[in-house]
C-alpha cells in the first residue's frame, strides 16, 4: 500500500511536495482551507526578477499534482495522535491516519489597516500590494483604472520590522516587490513620478540588485530612505504623504495620485491553531519553530511532522519551492529508512 | 474618504466613562483664555444633565507645562499628580475629569508608568508623605472633559434648540475638529477614535448637526507645542504651523473649529489675528476668520445660552458670522458689558482681520 502523506494547504509549497511524492510512488492528500489551489501566487500576476506569470507556474503546479487527492473548501477540525501515527479529522467529516503530515500553510498578508497613519481603508486611493496585482490580473479597479495617474508612492515595510506592528520580521520579498510593482505602474504610466520609501534596501537574491539599478536608471524611479510618518488625503482626493528622507537630512511631502502599501508576510492563524493540536512549538516571530533554522528547516520536533514554504517565516517562491523539495526527500528518507 | 473605514476605527477605539460621580480638576489656563468653558461645563454636567461633579479649590497645577518644558523632572510633576489624586481621595471620588488636554495626557502617562514601573509608584507614595502628609488611591476611571461631553452628547442633542445647520440653506455647517496632542497621540487606546482619527469632538458635532471636514493637516499641532511658542525665539515656528494648518484647511472653506484643549483655541484664534495683520490673508468670508470654539462653547451654544454669557466676545475671531448661520440671537450692544451690565470697554479692532 502507497504510504499517505497528508500535506495541509494548496498553495505552491503543498502542490509542489504533492507533485514530488506522486513522483517517489506516495499518496499525497492535500487538504484546502479555501476553494481554489496556489495560494497566494495565484493572485499575483508577474513574479521577479524574470517576469514569469505566476499563473503559468500554478498552472503547472496543479497539473503536475493533479493525482492527489485533494480537498478543496476543507479544514482540519482536529488532530490527535496515535501511537505511531496521526488521526486528522476533517471538516469535511473524512478522517484520515497518516505517519507524515507536510505543513504547507504558509503566510498571511499584514492588515494594511491595523498602520492607521497610513489610511488604508480610509482614504480611498491607498492599495496594497495585494491590490495592485489584482489590477494586474484584471484591470478592474475604481481607484486605478481610468484615472490620470501622474504620482505614485510606495510604502516599504507595512508590518514587517515594525515593533509597533508586533512583527520584527523582514518580510523578505516586499523591496523586490515594490520595485517590480513600480517598474510596471512606470510602463503602463510613463509620465508619472513614482517614488519608494524604504528603511533599507534589502536585495539578496539572484538579479535582485540588477532590477533596483534598472529601475532607477531605465525608468527614472525615485527612492527615498525614510519612513512615511502619516497619510491625508487633499480636497481633490489626492493622498498627501509626509515621510522623512534621512539621507538628504528632511522631513517631505509629496502629493500622489495612489500610494501602494506593501503588506508583509505574518503568520498564518490556521497554521498556529492546527499546530497547537499536536503542541507544536511556534517561534518568537509567531511562525511555525522548525527543529533548526540551519540544518532541519523542513523538519518539527514531532516524528512525522515536516514543514514547507512559508509557514516557518517568510520565503521566495524559489526558496518555497526548494523545501517542498527538501521536505518531500526527507519524508522519503524517514520512510525508506523506516522500511529497511 | 471612506467614512465605514473610519467607523471600523472608532468602534475599535471606544473607552469606558462612567456615567457620573466625577471629580473635577482645571486647567492652568482656560480660564484666562475661554473664561466661560470651565464654567459652562459644570453648568451642563450638573444642572442640564443633573450629574454630580465635584470640585476642589486645593487642588493646583498638573505641572504639565513645565514637564513638557524640561523645566522640572518627571518626579516632581508625578509627585503633584499624586496630591491630586489624594485630593480626590480624601472627596471620597474614583472617576477622575481632567479640563486640560496636557494634564490628561500627564496623568494618563504617570499612570501608565506607575503600572511599567511600580517601584517608582512607591518612591512617589514616600515622597508624597514627606511634603503633604497625604495618602491616595489611583483613579479608577480617568476621562478628560470631552470625554465626557462626548458620553452626554446624545442627550445634549435632545435639549438642544440649535443645530449646527445653516438657517438659510438648512446645511450641515461645516466643521473643522482640533485635537490637543497630548489627548491620544501618547496613548491611542485612551482617547475615544484613537489617535489617527479621534472621534471625541467628531462625535460632538455628528450629534449637533454638523459635518465633520477632514483636512490634510488635520493631525498637525496647533502651533502652540510649549516649547514652539514659551521658547521667544521659537514662536515664528508657532506662526507657521498654525498657518500651515490654516492655509490646509481654506479649500474647504470652514464655517467653525472646535477643539478641546486649552492652549489649540487660544493659538488657531489669535494666531488668525497676527497672519490677517502680518500677511493680509483672512480665511473666513468676506474679510472675516474662522471662528475657534471650544467644545463647550459648542455645547452652550446648541443648548441655547447667551453668546455673550459663554463668553464669545473674548476670541480675537468674531463669532457673529457664526452666530447668524445657526440663527442664534445676540444683542451686539451687550457684547462687551460684564457682570450686572457693567462696560467692559470695547477693543482697538485690527486693520485686516474683520470684526465686529
Amino acid at each position: 500500500m502507497k504510504e499517505i502523506v497528508v500535506i495541509i494547504g494548496g498553495g505552491i509549497a503543498g502542490l509542489e511536495a504533492a507533485s514530488q511524492l506522486l513522483k517517489l510512488g506516495y499518496s499525497p492528500i492535500i487538504v484546502e482551507k479555501s476553494d481554489r489551489l496556489g495560494g497566494h501566487v495565484a493572485r499575483w500576476n508577474r513574479l521577479f526578477p524574470d517576469m514569469t506569470p505566476a499563473q503559468d507556474l500554478v498552472s503547472e503546479l496543479i497539473a503536475s499534482s493533479k493525482d492527489a487527492n485533494i480537498f478543496l473548501n476543507t479544514e482540519i477540525s482536529f488532530i490527535n495522535r496515535l501511537k505511531d501515527s496521526y488521526n486528522i479529522m476533517l471538516s469535511n467529516g473524512i478522517s484520515i491516519i497518516s505517519k507524515y503530515i507536510l505543513y504547507t500553510t504558509g503566510f498571511r498578508l499584514f492588515e494594511a489597516q491595523k498602520k492607521e497613519e497610513y489610511g488604508y481603508g480610509i482614504y480611498n486611493q491607498v492599495i496594497t500590494n495585494a491590490d495592485l496585482e489584482h489590477w494586474f490580473n484584471t484591470n478592474k479597479d475604481d481607484r486605478i483604472s481610468g484615472k490620470d495617474i501622474k504620482s505614485i508612492g510606495f510604502v516599504h515595510c507595512v508590518g514587517s520590522r515594525d515593533e509597533k506592528a508586533r512583527n520584527s520580521q523582514c518580510s523578505k520579498v516586499c523591496c523586490i516587490t515594490a520595485i517590480k510593482q513600480a517598474i510596471e505602474l512606470k510602463e503602463k504610466y510613463p509620465e508619472a513620478e513614482i517614488y519608494c520609501f524604504y528603511m533599507d534596501l534589502r536585495l539578496f537574491g539572484k538579479k535582485f540588485e540588477d532590477f533596483y539599478t534598472k529601475a532607477q536608471r531605465d525608468h527614472g524611479i525615485h527612492f527615498i530612505r525614510g519612513r512615511v510618518s502619516e497619510v491625508s488625503e487633499n480636497i481633490n482626493g489626492q493622498v498627501i504623504v509626509k515621510a522623512e528622507d534621512t539621507l538628504a537630512g528632511k522631513p517631505l511631502k509629496v502629493t500622489l495620485d495612489l500610494l501602494v502599501l506593501m503588506s508583509g508576510m505574518v503568520c498564518n492563524p490556521d497554521s498556529t491553531k492546527s499546530a497547537s493540536m499536536l503542541s507544536l512549538p511556534i517561534d518568537s516571530d509567531g511562525f511555525l519553530k522548525s527543529s533548526d533554522n540551519v540544518f532541519h528547516i523542513t523538519s518539527s520536533p514531532r516524528k512525522g511532522i515536516y514543514y514547507a514554504g512559508a509557514c516557518t517565516g517568510p520565503k521566495t517562491v524559489p526558496e518555497t519551492l526548494a523545501e517542498a523539495r527538501s521536505a518531500v526527500l526527507e519524508i522519503h528518507s524517514t520512510i525508506t529508512g523506516e522500511a529497511r | 474618504m471612506i467614512y465605514q473605514g473610519k467607523q471600523k476605527i472608532w468602534s475599535d477605539y471606544q473607552k469606558e466613562i462612567p456615567d457620573d460621580h466625577w471629580y473635577y480638576v482645571r486647567s492652568c489656563i482656560r480660564q484666562n483664555f475661554f473664561p466661560a468653558s470651565e464654567k459652562m461645563f459644570l453648568e451642563i454636567c450638573r444642572d442640564v444633565l443633573g450629574k454630580d461633579v465635584h470640585e476642589n479649590e486645593h487642588h493646583t497645577t498638573c505641572g504639565g507645562i513645565a514637564y513638557h518644558c524640561d523645566t522640572i523632572p518627571q518626579e516632581t510633576a508625578m509627585t503633584i499628580v499624586a496630591r491630586q489624586f489624594a485630593l480626590m481621595t480624601e472627596a471620597g471620588y474614583e472617576n477622575y475629569a481632567a479640563s486640560c488636554i496636557t494634564s490628561f495626557g500627564n496623568y494618563t502617562e504617570i499612570l501608565e508608568t506607575w503600572h511599567e514601573f511600580p517601584e517608582l509608584e512607591t518612591k512617589i507614595r514616600e515622597l508624597l508623605w514627606k511634603s503633604c502628609r497625604k495618602e491616595f488611591k489611583k483613579p479608577k476611571y480617568l476621562a478628560h472633559t470631552s470625554d465626557l461631553i462626548y458620553k452626554f452628547r446624545n442627550e445634549i442633542a435632545e435639549k438642544a434648540k440649535f443645530r449646527l445647520v445653516n438657517k438659510e440653506t438648512g446645511e450641515p455647517l461645516r466643521v473643522v475638529e482640533h485635537i490637543g496632542c497630548h489627548y491620544s497621540k501618547m496613548f491611542p487606546s485612551k482617547g475615544v477614535g484613537g489617535a489617527e482619527y479621534p472621534y471625541v469632538l467628531a462625535g460632538m458635532i455628528e450629534s449637533w448637526g454638523g459635518n465633520v471636514i477632514d483636512y490634510p493637516e488635520r493631525r498637525h499641532c496647533c502651533g502652540y507645542g510649549f516649547r514652539q511658542y514659551h521658547v521667544k525665539a521659537n514662536r515664528s515656528y508657532s506662526l507657521s504651523n498654525t498657518y500651515k494648518k490654516f492655509e490646509s484647511m481654506e479649500p474647504y472653506k470652514p464655517d467653525m473649529i472646535i477643539t478641546n484643549c486649552p492652549g489649540c483655541p487660544y493659538f488657531l484664534d489669535r494666531w488668525q489675528y497676527v497672519i490677517a495683520e502680518t500677511e493680509g490673508k483672512t480665511y473666513g468670508q468676506n474679510g472675516f476668520g474662522i471662528p475657534v470654539l471650544t467644545y463647550e462653547e459648542v455645547a452652550g451654544l446648541v443648548l441655547g445660552y447667551d453668546p455673550w454669557d459663554l463668553g464669545l466676545q473674548l476670541h480675537q475671531v468674531g463669532a457673529e458670522p457664526l452666530l447668524d448661520k445657526i440663527g442664534i440671537e445676540y444683542n451686539p450692544e451687550d457684547k462687551y458689558k460684564g457682570l450686572d451690565k457693567k462696560d467692559l470697554m470695547r477693543p482697538e479692532l485690527p486693520t485686516n482681520l474683520k470684526c465686529f
